[in-house]
């Protein structure tokens, strides 16, 4: 993996609201969305693209990745978008409607030459794409791989859908597909999954359940629109006692093996190599994270 | 003959007994009820409140007074002031138990001369116009358990109570739980009827005696007066009060609910007090979740009465209500079927003069504010602002009666910081507040190491004070100050009396 940034949940912010933008740091979300897409009427693009910047320029958001959903560039919007937001370093941009690499590389290109302008470093400003039609859910691998400022995959369900012309249910089985070539895409190319929203703010049961399943696929987070569903999200995506248990094992059999300098590591009769132990380092940043104690942390240090 | 009444002959003295009184001759006899004429037919009933005013002696600057349960729907308020001016009284002081948007009126009779001043509590465009010099006298606030203390101790005289009564009988027992403009528990009523020299009921449902039950009974009350209409029934008592959807407000409530979680208080026996407010009553939903999840009962809620207090009382999860006012259709329908849901006075809710009193007994008070400062010092009387806009109510009472007071307030309000230095009026004092909850952060009073302990490790953002007002105006900048002139507008009475605060001119 490229970095180990918590992502259980990416709350999206309107852009154009600038009470959610001054509080978007008090909701536990892992990271947050400042959305210049489609949460905004075209009447309002230039206003809240002046909100967003003069949030990231003189807010500051302890231990949130911030994130700024723009406008394709295939769109009038885009490219002012790019060019207001990247002399703030955002952390990452949500880069909606990606079809084919070369919508990133195009994206990847431009975020080059504003950083050089700006004298950020390069690279430093990351990519998120979401995949929102058919065309770049068959294209997934060849998009995760197109650039190296990616960091994680994200599709959008209800454009692809659409796109497909498929039916959405409660249940989600019309994503089945999309979401195991996510996950696999993502894993190829070393990055995390991410997962689309759950429209129904007020079905907490229902958000729960999804979740569960996401995170059995191998998704590391899902998007969410109302702060409500982040608590959701979090409780779903935190360990079981039992999976607990089994990674401090785990662990603590690596560190008797290297004080031993005994290259095999077993454990219950079982082998443990490299992707197990980075399982259970997974499953205990989950747990801590889950404890709130990431959070309490960061707002001391603040 | 003096003393021989109805034929017999009585000692002037009876040793061990003292001096005899004879029946019938005496300058106090009475034989006949009070309220009764030898038709049979009550004499309190009266078909005008000028008529009553007549017979309660009304005169320039006396002290009238009236209860607040039919909230923004009263008529009565503004009723009486009319027909009070009509019949030229002047200088009259108003002693209501709080005011609401509805009794703007008040100005007017402000400006005529009819009334002088205002004792108790104010509200929106009330206070503004206080704010702004429209009194000669200086406002006193006092909170609810004040305002009945100082009735306990005649520092407040009242002359004439008008007390709109939604359900009375012509002896003048009132309820309010029945009635088209039903307000559910009278508790702030109850000083007004027993101390006040004159009590008028003012109703738009008279029914046949006796009228039971009854909150208000008929030997405190002087007369009855019905009118077409009391209240306007939609502005008195809400529907089903809806947990707030505001997610900013949802996280403070959240965070209240962990800290009276781990406060070291919540188990059986739990007590607590929330209100209505959105941050209240999301807070309780909580806590709610909480108590089933633990497996915890509660003996009661206090204070305002809510739909959702009457379930957790169905639930089990709290064993009995004290209502002192009753906020929504639910709580008022409870109080009228469910004995353990019981109405209760202020006196008995929060007077230091009392023999004891509710306040006392809580665990939990959950509480707002409208500014608060780096000494715990809460305000809730003036907006950021600096002008009046609200009254007291049990703040100061339940926060130094409860074992743990918690202050909610969003850090920001708009642009203005809620957490500052000096707050513009004191209201409660921070020796009596033990934690202020914000949506980025919770700060516990220094004095409460107990608490901090319990606290820590808990997953509680837990900050201090002045960090938080650091955290506000990094946001904010530091507001300009705001002119005040010289003249004292307010007097903010602690509940014992004594003085903790003023509110001068807004210029």
């Amino acid at each position: 993996m490229k970095d180990f940034t918590l992502r259980r949940t990416s709350l999206y912010i309107p852009g154009n609201n600038p009470g959610m933008l001054v509080n978007a740091a008090v909701f536990g979300a892992d990271s947050v969305i400042f959305d210049l897409e489609d949460a905004i009427p075209l009447a309002e693009k230039d206003s809240a693209r002046i909100l967003v910047r003069n949030a990231l320029r003189s807010l500051r958001y302890p231990g949130v990745e911030v994130t700024v959903r723009v406008n394709s560039l295939s769109t009038p919007f885009g490219r002012a978008d790019f060019e207001e937001i990247v002399p703030l370093g955002p952390s990452a941009f949500r880069l909606p409607k990606c079809e084919r690499a070369a919508d990133l590389r195009e994206a990847d290109e431009l975020i080059t030459e504003l950083e050089g302008r700006s004298k950020i470093p390069a690279g430093s400003v990351k990519i998120i794409p979401i995949i929102e039609t058919a065309l770049g859910g068959s294209n997934l691998l060849e998009i995760a791989r197109s650039s190296d400022r990616i960091v994680a995959l994200n599709y959008g369900a209800e454009d692809y859908t659409a796109d497909l012309g498929a039916v959405r249910t409660r249940e989600g089985r019309e994503l089945d597909d999309i979401r195991a070539r996510t996950v696999m895409a993502a894993r190829i190319a070393g990055v995390q999954a991410l997962d689309s929203v759950f429209t129904d703010v007020n079905d907490s049961e229902g958000l729960f359940a999804e979740v569960v399943r996401i995170r059995e696929l191998g998704f590391d987070g899902k998007s969410v629109i109302h702060p409500r569903q982040v608590a959701v999200v979090h409780r779903a995506f935190t360990p079981s006692d039992r999976e607990i248990s089994f990674a401090q094992r785990v662990l603590k059999a690596m560190e008797e093996a290297a004080v031993k300098n005994s290259g095999v590591l077993s454990l219950d009769g079982r082998m443990v190599d490299a992707p197990v132990v980075a399982k259970a380092r997974k499953i205990l940043a989950l747990a801590e994270a889950g404890r709130g104690v990431k959070k309490e942390g960061t707002r001391h240090e603040e | 003959m003096k003393n021989k009444p109805q034929g017999r002959v009585l000692p002037e003295k009876i040793e061990g007994y003292g001096v005899v009184r004879p029946y019938g001759l005496s300058s106090v006899h009475t034989p006949e009820i009070k309220g009764k004429d030898p038709s049979g037919s009550s004499r309190k009933v009266l078909s005008s409140l000028e008529e009553a005013f007549r017979r309660s002696e009304i005169r320039d600057g006396m002290t009238v007074s009236f209860h607040h349960h039919l909230r923004d729907g009263d008529l009565v308020v503004n009723m009486a002031l009319d027909v009070l001016a009509g019949m030229g009284i002047k200088d009259l002081i108003l002693a209501p138990s709080a005011l609401f948007p509805v009794h703007e009126d008040i100005l007017r009779h402000v400006r005529s001369g009819t009334v002088r001043s205002i004792q108790g509590s104010v509200n929106g465009p009330v206070g503004r116009a206080a704010s702004g010099g429209l009194f000669d006298v200086p406002i006193i606030l006092r909170s609810h358990g004040g305002r009945v203390r100082a009735m306990e101790t005649g520092e407040l005289a009242v002359d004439v109570a008008v007390l709109a009564a939604p359900t009375v009988d012509e002896m003048g027992n009132v309820s309010g739980v029945y009635g088209p403009s039903a307000c559910g528990s009278l508790g702030y009523a109850f000083a007004d009827a027993r101390y006040a020299k004159h009590v008028i009921a003012v109703t738009d449902n008279l029914v046949p005696y006796p009228a039971i039950p009854f909150s208000l009974p008929q030997t405190e009350v002087d007369w009855v007066v019905p009118v077409d209409r009391i209240g306007v029934p939609e502005k008195i008592v809400s529907g089903t009060l809806r947990i707030t959807r505001d997610p900013l407000r949802l996280v403070i409530a959240e965070q209240v609910a962990r800290v009276i979680e781990e406060s070291g208080l919540f188990e059986d026996g739990f007590s607590m007090q929330a209100g209505a407010g959105g941050i209240s009553l999301a807070a309780s939903a909580f806590v709610r979740e909480r108590m089933k999840a633990r497996g915890i009962t509660g003996s009661f809620i206090s204070g305002g009465i809510t739909g959702q207090s009457v379930e957790m009382l169905e639930e089990g999860l709290f064993t009995s209500l004290l209502d002192v006012q009753s906020f929504d259709l639910e709580a008022a329908a409870s109080l009228a079927r469910n004995p353990r849901h019981a109405e209760m006075g202020a006196s008995f809710y929060a007077s230091t003069a009392s023999k004891g009193c509710v306040v006392d007994m809580l665990d939990v008070a959950v509480l707002g504010a409208t500014q608060v400062d780096t000494s715990f010092n809460v305000n809730v009387n003036t907006e950021s602002d600096g002008v009046l806009l609200h009254g007291i109510g049990g703040h100061m009472d339940t926060a130094a009666g409860s074992r743990l007071s918690v202050i909610v307030t969003p850090l920001l309000r708009g642009r203005m910081p809620m957490v500052v230095d000096h707050v513009h009026t004191i209201t409660t004092p921070g020796e009596t507040v033990d934690v202020v909850v914000t949506e980025r952060g919770v700060a516990v009073n220094p004095r409460r190491k107990d608490l901090l302990e319990n606290l820590r490790g808990k997953g509680i953002p837990l900050l201090d004070i002045t960090d938080l007002k650091r955290m506000a105006e990094e946001m904010t900048g530091i507001p300009a100050p705001i002119p005040f002139g010289e003249r004292i507008i307010g007097v903010v009475e602690y509940r014992d009396g004594s003085v903790i605060d003023v509110i001068r001119q807004r210029l």
